[in-house]
């Protein structure tokens, strides 16, 4: 029916299957990298998951455009050090000192957005008693807060009134790394020490500490304001915009057909009866009943398909494929096979339809990203799925963050760009394929 | 084996889609009567009404009133399962080669419709039968053609193949709709003579229906003549050839060429005026306005009935079943009994 040789006479059909392949493997990897309960799980969001991640930070990529590279995030970890940087001594019978060095270097020109400290004691009556002291490149001690962990105990420098004392800054974020020796604020360069002093006053009980640095650049696509991973809604966006756009595209335009050819076919009071159903689905107004739905059912993306589907089923496809069967209903092969007996349902689905599938295909596949970007436009309404990561999501967070007044750009081009590019995709190849199989456009 | 007897086929025409505003007789009183193994030609004008006869015989069309009985079978009321049988009893062969086969089907698939629907189960048998009616078309190599779409064949093999379709059921009866005027001349007489071939050879009935007198005596025993949904004459090939009574019948022989160079510069004399409406067909003989022989007070009052035909000088109703409907015919008759008398 098509042959590659047309096809390969469309540069711009090449480059359109080129973006369909792509995104196909963009899919499957999603699918197969992050498995679909982990994708929600990481969605959802939540301290636990999030915990490491920084909050609005920009995507790596951007330090390729800037002069000076924007810090990642530093994790430290006592879990993971050498034994050589934990000591124990023995104070008195019942008391023992822990002593956790961590230290890092730090090459980056503009300073740490966010610094918190997760320590995790572990004791029965008495909890131990952590001084943390941090020390900058060019020697100097800064007591960076006192903590008597009860459990898990997150400590922030910053919202310390005595660490914000001792530090010359409006953060400690500012304050531990500021080089004193210059006007502007920089941050100084070479290797910082972090040294945890604790009292322990139990023989079974300890402590572990984490010290993250959350970094303003963050994964291949950043993070959002709830600290989720971008990359991980773009990532599985994929599968489910192609899902909704193919399944909603071909469920929509064979249902239409066969519609129509049914209408056609049998004519009389059949196609009266389609045809005031098509009229009057025709002027229900779409978008607010998709409001209706979501509101006070559901929001599942599914729901939402399903009911894009129904909205469409008896759609101005019904009309336009009507007048073609009319003319197609007239053709002498028609009247033959009813002469060698075709019963009604044979006419329709092998002599009928086949005719006019090449008209349908470039309609088709042309028409996939109008769906793609109405799940988009559901979701900019607030109608989004609750659960699902997806495009539109992404950009409707965006929005109502304010991503573009904050300057997170990359926020809202992301996903808008993974849209822009499956249309640009979907109808190079839907305008090729219209002039393979419609030559009469070639002239045009 | 075919009666057809005073057929109608009138389609109902509406107003806005709803109030009833007359019929279009299309078909307005037809009878006739097709044994096995007889040819019959059918010619008139574009609009006179042999495609919805021709519908109606083969039942994509139902008879408004009359009888088409086909074996003992009222072919009028068949529904369903018998419609079916009977559809696989007569074949069909189109004006259009081309249009009559689906584009997007290959030969195979096109010769095994037929074949599928009747109820043919075993692929095997399917096949042995294509290639038998291949070879017998003459649609050979058959392997070759088997997978070709029709756009790959020439004028004349895809009518081949429109005419294998139609024999592939082993039908009683053809029907054939000018099968060769979409054919290059040079094809025309090879097909008519297939066709006839496979008459002789299957002992087929076959309708022909033509606007083309030039091919009929390839072809046919008889031949009738239809006017503005009636058969105006009915006669042995020969006999309306040689006699056509009817004027106009006249007038289409006179207007058919034959391929003769003095027909470029002879001046032909054709009725004037057009085939008239089938809304509201004229009063009396359909034919009289366009009549130069018509009989004011006669011609255009009382509708003429079917009448033997006097054969030239001699006297007896000619045995050979040659009728016309035409109230010159009468008066002939009479003008003869009066020298007689």
């Amino acid at each position: 029916m098509i042959r590659w040789s047309e096809i390969r006479q469309y540069p711009s059909a090449i480059v359109g299957l080129a973006i369909i392949f792509g995104f196909i493997l963009l899919a499957l990897y999603a699918v197969i990298t992050i498995p679909y309960s982990e994708a929600l799980e990481r969605w959802r969001g939540g301290e636990a998951v999030v915990e490491n991640n920084p909050r609005n930070a920009r995507p790596t990529w951007v330090n390729w455009f800037n002069q000076e590279n924007l810090p990642p995030t530093l994790i430290l970890d006592s879990r993971e050090l050498p034994e050589t940087a934990i000591s124990y001594t023995t104070i008195s019978d019942d008391i023992e000192e822990k002593v956790i060095t961590m230290s890092f270097d730090y090459e980056y020109a503009s300073f740490v957005p966010e610094l918190t400290f997760f320590i995790e004691a572990d004791f029965i009556e008495k909890q131990p008693f952590v001084e943390i002291f941090w020390v900058t490149p060019n020697g100097e001690e800064i007591r960076a807060g006192e903590v008597t962990p009860g459990g898990q105990e997150i400590y922030r420098p910053t919202q310390d009134d005595r660490v914000m004392r001792r530090v010359e800054a409006n953060s400690a974020e500012v304050g531990f790394f500021l080089d004193p020796s210059l006007a502007e604020p920089t941050p100084q360069k070479g290797t910082y020490q972090v040294r945890l002093v604790g009292l322990i006053f139990e023989e079974e009980s300890d402590f572990e500490a984490k010290l993250v640095m959350y970094g303003a650049v963050h994964g291949i696509a950043g993070t959002d304001h709830l600290r989720r991973d971008i990359s991980v809604a773009l990532l599985w966006g994929t599968p489910i915009a192609m899902a909704f756009g193919l399944v909603a595209a071909l469920v929509i335009t064979a249902a239409n057909m066969i519609i129509a050819a049914t209408s056609v076919w049998y004519g009389g009071w059949v196609d009266s009866a389609i045809q005031r159903v098509t009229d009057v689905n025709l002027i229900l107004p779409g978008l607010p009943l998709l409001i209706l739905i979501g509101t006070l059912y559901s929001r599942s993306i599914w729901v939402i398909l399903g009911m894009v589907i129904a909205l469409n089923i008896f759609g101005g496809g019904v009309k336009t494929y009507r007048s073609i069967f009319l003319q197609t209903r007239e053709l002498p092969y028609i009247e033959a096979a009813q002469a060698y007996g075709a019963g009604s349902r044979r006419i329709i689905f092998r002599y009928l339809i086949p005719r006019v599938i090449p008209l349908v295909i470039p309609a088709l596949v042309t028409s996939v990203p109008a769906f793609v970007f109405t799940e988009a436009t559901l979701a900019l309404l607030g109608l989004g799925d609750p659960v699902l990561p997806t495009w539109g999501k992404v950009i409707e967070n965006a929005r109502s963050q304010g991503a573009l007044f904050n300057g997170y750009y990359y926020w809202m081009l992301e996903p808008a760009v993974l849209m822009m590019l499956v249309g640009v995709g979907f109808s190079l190849v839907g305008f090729a394929l219209d002039r393979i199989f419609n030559p009469k456009l070639r002239e045009i | 084996m075919l009666k057809v007897d005073d057929l109608h086929v009138w389609y109902e025409l509406k107003r806005f889609g709803l109030g009833h505003a007359g019929y279009v007789r299309a078909v307005d009183g037809v009878s006739f009567e097709l044994n096995a193994g007889e040819a019959m030609a059918c010619v008139g004008e574009s609009g006179c009404g042999k495609s919805s006869l021709m519908k109606t015989i083969l039942r994509l069309n139902k008879p408004t009133k009359g009888t088409i009985d086909f074996k003992g079978i009222n072919v009028g009321e068949l529904d369903g399962l018998d419609l079916r049988d009977y559809r696989s009893k007569v074949g069909f062969i189109q004006q259009d080669p081309f249009g009559a086969l689906a584009p997007f089907m290959t030969i195979q698939q096109i010769l095994e419709e037929p074949l599928i629907i009747n109820g043919f189960t075993n692929a095997a048998e399917r096949q042995s039968k294509i290639e038998t009616i291949m070879e017998e078309v003459k649609l050979t190599p058959v392997e070759e053609i088997l997978p070709k779409f029709p756009h790959m064949l020439s004028g004349g093999q895809q009518q081949r193949v429109v005419i294998a379709r139609a024999m592939i059921l082993e039908p009683d009866l053809l029907v054939a709709d000018e099968p060769v005027s979409m054919l290059d001349a040079s094809v025309r007489v090879e097909i008519l003579k297939l066709l006839r071939n496979l008459q002789e050879k299957h002992n087929l009935a076959v309708i022909y229906i033509t606007h083309d007198l030039s091919t009929v005596r390839y072809f046919s025993e008889y031949i009738f003549v239809m006017y503005a949904g009636q058969i105006v004459e009915f006669a042995p090939i020969k006999s309306l050839l040689e006699n056509p009574t009817h004027p106009y019948t006249q007038a289409l022989l006179e207007a058919s060429g034959d391929p003769d160079a003095k027909n470029a510069l002879e001046y032909k004399e054709i009725p004037p005026g057009e085939p008239p409406s089938l809304v509201n067909p004229p009063s009396g003989c359909r034919f009289h306005p366009r009549c130069k022989f018509a009989i004011k007070g006669k011609c255009d009052v009382d509708m003429p009935k079917p009448m033997p035909v006097v054969d030239g000088s001699n006297m007896a109703i000619t045995g050979n079943k040659h009728v016309a409907a035409c109230w010159l015919v009468e008066e002939e008759w009479k003008e003869r009994a009066g020298l007689t008398n």
